[in-house]
């Protein structure tokens, strides 16, 4: 009988934290999540273009551009919101896979922010006779977009990835003063933007099938965030994994 | 046909616009991943192995 204790089982956390570990329960998710995407947009688009009324009495005849516009608004918000936890698990618990997630997250951020801004001035023209107003929502939400774009940049300006992680953490969390301000500059300042009108105390003030339909497209961009993000994060650790064997060979590393 | 009402225009740029950037962005993803296992195939057929690897096999 050995006398070693027995090996102690790492938790749902540690294998969590693992990029080998991650990389192997990551995987049998991508088709499940893209086939999951594929028919919720399906569905979402069929209901956007022949179940949803064309018209509401509060929004008007540009409603199908608010089942675009909103989810994308959503994703600008939520991505950086995933960027922020991860900045802590960098800074606080040095989880491994953290500064992994913020890199992979950020082009995703962006893309989605610079669509809810796109999406935006297509619906202002015909509803407020203005593709851009400086005001409290849509400037903030152009500021997100350069913070974004900030991060993208501080990651590739670093040879050193773990010391940019560090710098890009802070930077993040210094950014995430923006979200609250995107989120009550409606009821801060005076705005073209109207306010909430899903998340309102009183319930959600819209028909049944508006709103199923933009919950519908929202869940299928959300899920088409995760799929990308958990895709970007498997490649970016492959990246570190090549350049290290690079840096290896480089240095005769080699094996026989 | 979708009777898109008086501003047609613009609700058929928004989700082309959508679908342009979302596809570009799939696409964008799905290259950059090809091409990093693509890199990392090319190394370990050189024959170059992670430090970790090396340690697993006794190497």
């Amino acid at each position: 009988m050995s006398d070693a204790a027995p090996l102690k089982q790492p938790n749902w956390f540690s294998r969590l934290a693992h990029p080998g570990e991650f990389l192997r329960w990551s995987k049998p998710m991508l088709w499940p999540l893209g086939i999951a995407t594929a028919m919720l947009f399906a569905i979402g688009l069929y209901m956007a273009l022949f179940v949803s009324p064309g018209t509401s009495d509060n929004v008007g005849p540009t409603l199908r551009i608010l089942y675009m516009h909103v989810p994308n608004a959503w994703l600008s918000q939520m991505v950086y919101a995933v960027m922020a936890v991860a900045a802590l698990g960098t800074l606080i618990w040095r989880h491994p896979l953290a500064d992994v997630a913020n890199k992979a997250a950020a082009p995703l951020g962006a893309a989605f922010t610079a669509l809810a801004l796109y999406t935006g001035a297509l619906w202002g023209r015909p509803t407020w006779g203005t593709f851009w107003e400086w005001d409290g929502r849509m400037t903030s939400t152009l500021v997100l977009l350069l913070i974004y774009l900030g991060i993208i940049a501080l990651w590739r300006a670093f040879d050193d990835q773990l010391r940019a992680g560090r710098i890009v953490a802070v930077v993040t969390l210094v950014g995430a003063i923006n979200i609250p301000i995107i989120k009550f500059s409606v009821d801060w300042w005076q705005t073209l933007h109207q306010g909430s009108s899903v998340l309102v105390s009183g319930g959600p003030r819209m028909a049944p099938e508006i709103l199923a339909t933009l919950l519908v497209m929202v869940v299928a961009f959300t899920l088409l965030f995760a799929m990308l993000q958990i895709v970007s994060i498997r490649t970016e650790i492959f990246r570190r994994r090549a350049d290290a064997m690079s840096r290896q060979a480089a240095a005769g590393g080699r094996t026989a | 046909m979708i009777d898109f009402g008086p501003h047609a225009g613009f609700i058929i740029w928004t989700y082309l616009g959508v679908a342009i950037l979302l596809a570009a962005l799939i696409g964008y993803v799905a290259w950059d991943s090809r091409r990093v296992q693509d890199k990392l195939k090319a190394l370990e057929a050189r024959g170059v192995r992670r430090r970790s690897d090396r340690t697993a096999t006794g190497g």
